[in-house]
C-alpha cells in the first residue's frame, strides 16, 4: 500500500457530497489542487529517481498530515472526520516504517514484525470505520431523503396553496357578480314595491271615487237647492211687504239667513272632501300637521261607506262612529292616516257583508253588518278602534295580517298592501302602534295609538 | 194631508219646510220627518192608522236601507204610497224601486219642481 494512493482516495472523498452534505465550491477547488499535488508526489515517487523520489515520498508525509490536520480542524470537513480516523492509523504505521528505515535498516528488520502486526491491526480498524462510516453515510442518505420527500411535499402543498388562491379568486369574482346581480335586484324591487305603493294608493283612491261623488252629491244638493229656494223666499218676502205683513216678511228673512249659512256649511263640506282627496291621492310629503282626528275619522268612515256601497248596489251595513270630544288636535300626516283609516273600516265592511253572505245562504237573513269607529283621548295620545261584527281573524293568521302581500281575499280583489302600509303608516311614520283583536265568527277590532308630542 | 220624508242628511227638513213653506203655511199640507229607516217605521206605528199618507225616502242611508224601508212599509202600511229618492240614479236601483212598489223615483240633486208637481196632484186629489 502507497500512502500517495491513500491521500488520493482521501482527497477524492473529501471533495464528494455525503449524504445531504455538500462541500462549497472553494474547498472543492482546494481539494482538487491537493490531488493534483498528490498524484505529481505519486508519479515522482514510482519513478524512483536517485534522490527525488524519497523526498517526494516525504513531502506525501507532509501532504497527508496537513489533510488530516485540515480535515479535523475545519468544521466544514467535520463530516469526512471517520474516514480520516479509519486510514490514519495505516498512515501512522507507514510513516513509522519508512522512518524507522531511514535511521537504521537493522531496527527496521528487528521491528518489522511489530509494524506487520500493527498494519494488520490498523486494517482492521479501517474496515471497523468503514463499516462505522457507511452506516452513518446511510443513515445521512436516508435524511438527505427525508429532506427531498419533505421539498416534494412543500413543492405539492404549494401548488395547492396555488390552486387554491386561484380558486379563491374565482369564487370571489363569481360571488361579486352574484353580489352585484343581487344589489340590482334588490334595487329593483324597491323600485316595483314603489309602484305598487302607488297602485294600492290608486287602487284605494279608485274605491274612493264612487264614494266622493256621493259625499259631493250630497251637500251640492244642499247649495243648490238652498239658493234655489231663497230666491223663491225673496220673492215671497216682497210679496209679505207689499200686502203688509211686516212679521211675516221678517221670518222669512231670518229663513233667508239661515239659508245662506247652510250654504256655506255645505260649500265648506265638499270643499273638505275635495281635499281629502287630493289628500288622498298625493304622495305622502311626510308633512305633519295638527289634525281633528275625530273629523277625519267621521270623514273616511262615510267615504269608505259610500265607496262600497257605490260599487255594490246590494251592499248594506249599519255604521257609527263615537267620538271623544275632549280630544285635542294631534299632530299626524292626515292623508296617510286617512289612508289607514279608510283601510281599515274597508276590511271591516269587507268582512262583515262576507259573513252576512254566508248566513244568508244558510237562510239567516237577519243579520246587520257594521262598523263602529270610536275615538279615545288617552294619557299619552289617540286610540282609534275600527271594529266590524263580520267573519273574524283566525287565531293561527293574527300575526301574519301585516306582512306585505298577506292575502285572504280572492286573487284580484286585494293587493295585500293595505295593511302592512297601514302598519308602517302608523309604527314607522308615527311613532304608534297598530293591534288587531279578534274572535272567529264575531268580531274583529284594529287599535291604533298615535301618540302626541311628535314633531 | 200628511206627508213623511226620510232622509240621514238632516238638513233636508229644513230644505222641505221652506220649499213647502205656503203649502204647510195653507194647512193643506203636513210634514213630517225621519232620519232613518228605523225611526220612519216608528213614526208610521205611532199613530193609528197613520195619518202619512205618502212617503219620500232616501235610499242610501246607514242601517236599513230605503229600498228595505220600502218593503217594509208596503208589507205593514199597503196603501201608504212611497216613492224614492236617491244620488243613484241606477237602473238597479230603480228596477228594484219599481218591483217593490215604489211610486216614483227622484234623483238628487231633487227636483224640486216635479216634486212639487207631485206633492200638489196628491194635495189636490186628497181634497
Amino acid at each position: 500500500m502507497n500512502l500517495g494512493f491513500i491521500l488520493l482516495i482521501l482527497l477524492y472523498y473529501l471533495q464528494r457530497s455525503m449524504g445531504p452534505i455538500e462541500v462549497s465550491q472553494e474547498w472543492k477547488r482546494i481539494i482538487k489542487g491537493g490531488m493534483a499535488v498528490a498524484g505529481i508526489l505519486l508519479t515522482i515517487a514510482k519513478l524512483g529517481i536517485g534522490y527525488i523520489s524519497p523526498l517526494a515520498g516525504m513531502l506525501n508525509f507532509i501532504l497527508g498530515g496537513i489533510i488530516v490536520y485540515v480535515t479535523i480542524r475545519n468544521p466544514e470537513l467535520q463530516h469526512r472526520k471517520g474516514m480520516i480516523y479509519a486510514w490514519l492509523p495505516i498512515m501512522a504505521i507507514m510513516v513509522l516504517e519508512t522512518i524507522t528505515e531511514m535511521i537504521s535498516s537493522s531496527l527496521y528488520n528487528s521491528l518489522e514484525i511489530y509494524f506487520e502486526s500493527a498494519g494488520g491491526f490498523a486494517i482492521l480498524w479501517a474496515i471497523v470505520m468503514w463499516i462505522n462510516n457507511t452506516k452513518q453515510r446511510k443513515a445521512l442518505e436516508k435524511e438527505k431523503q427525508k429532506a427531498l420527500e419533505k421539498e416534494k411535499e412543500y413543492k405539492i402543498t404549494e401548488a395547492l396553496k396555488t390552486q387554491l388562491e386561484k380558486q379563491v379568486a374565482e369564487r370571489t369574482t363569481e360571488l361579486t357578480k352574484q353580489k352585484n346581480e343581487l344589489v340590482k335586484a334588490l334595487d329593483e324591487l324597491k323600485a316595483a314595491q314603489t309602484q305598487l305603493i302607488h297602485a294600492e294608493k290608486m287602487a284605494s283612491l279608485g274605491e274612493l271615487t264612487a264614494g266622493i261623488a256621493h259625499e259631493i252629491q250630497n251637500p251640492l244638493n244642499f247649495v243648490n237647492n238652498f239658493s234655489d229656494v231663497s230666491t223663491e223666499l225673496i220673492e215671497e218676502a216682497k210679496e209679505e211687504l207689499a200686502s203688509g205683513n211686516q212679521e211675516e216678511a221678517i221670518e222669512i228673512l231670518s229663513d233667508l239667513k239661515s239659508n245662506l249659512e247652510k250654504i256655506m256649511v255645505h260649500g265648506k263640506r265638499a270643499d273638505s272632501i275635495v281635499k281629502g282627496m287630493l289628500l288622498h291621492s298625493r304622495s305622502s310629503t311626510g308633512q305633519k300637521e295638527p289634525t281633528d282626528i275625530n273629523e277625519l275619522a267621521d270623514e273616511y268612515l262615510r267615504l269608505s261607506y259610500h265607496g262600497l256601497r257605490a260599487k255594490d248596489k246590494s251592499f248594506n251595513a249599519d255604521f257609527k262612529i263615537e267620538t271623544d270630544d275632549s280630544l285635542e288636535k294631534i299632530n299626524v300626516v292626515p292623508g296617510d292616516v286617512g289612508r289607514v283609516l279608510l283601510n281599515l273600516i274597508n276590511n271591516g265592511f269587507y268582512a262583515a257583508d262576507e259573513k252576512k253572505r254566508e248566513l244568508n245562504q244558510k237562510g239567516v237573513n237577519d243579520f246587520l253588518p257594521s262598523v263602529i269607529v270610536k275615538t279615545h283621548a288617552t294619557n299619552s295620545g289617540v286610540k282609534i278602534t275600527v271594529r266590524d261584527n263580520g267573519k273574524g281573524i283566525p287565531t293561527s293568521i293574527q300575526n301574519k295580517i301585516f306582512q306585505p302581500f298577506f292575502t285572504t281575499k280572492p286573487t284580484g280583489k286585494g293587493t295585500g298592501l293595505g295593511l302592512s302600509m297601514s302598519y308602517d303608516i302608523i309604527t314607522k311614520g308615527h311613532n304608534g302602534r297598530l293591534e288587531v283583536k279578534s274572535k272567529p265568527d264575531e268580531f274583529t277590532e284594529f287599535e291604533i295609538f298615535i301618540p302626541k308630542n311628535e314633531s | 194631508m200628511k206627508i213623511l220624508i226620510v232622509d240621514d242628511e238632516k238638513d233636508v227638513e229644513m230644505l222641505f219646510r221652506q220649499k213647502f213653506r205656503k203649502e204647510v203655511k195653507s194647512g193643506m199640507l203636513e210634514l213630517a220627518f225621519a232620519f232613518s229607516g228605523e225611526e220612519a217605521l216608528q213614526v208610521l206605528g205611532s199613530e193609528h192608522p197613520p195619518k202619512v199618507v205618502y212617503v219620500f225616502s232616501d235610499i242610501n242611508m246607514p242601517g236599513m236601507n230605503g229600498l228595505e224601508l220600502l218593503e217594509n212599509i208596503k208589507q205593514q202600511f199597503p196603501h201608504i204610497q212611497v216613492s224614492m229618492i236617491s244620488a243613484y240614479g241606477d237602473l238597479q236601483n230603480y228596477e228594484k224601486a219599481m218591483e217593490s212598489g215604489a211610486k216614483e223615483f227622484f234623483t238628487k240633486p231633487i227636483d224640486f219642481t216635479t216634486l212639487k208637481a207631485e206633492v200638489n196632484k196628491l194635495i189636490e186629489r186628497h181634497n
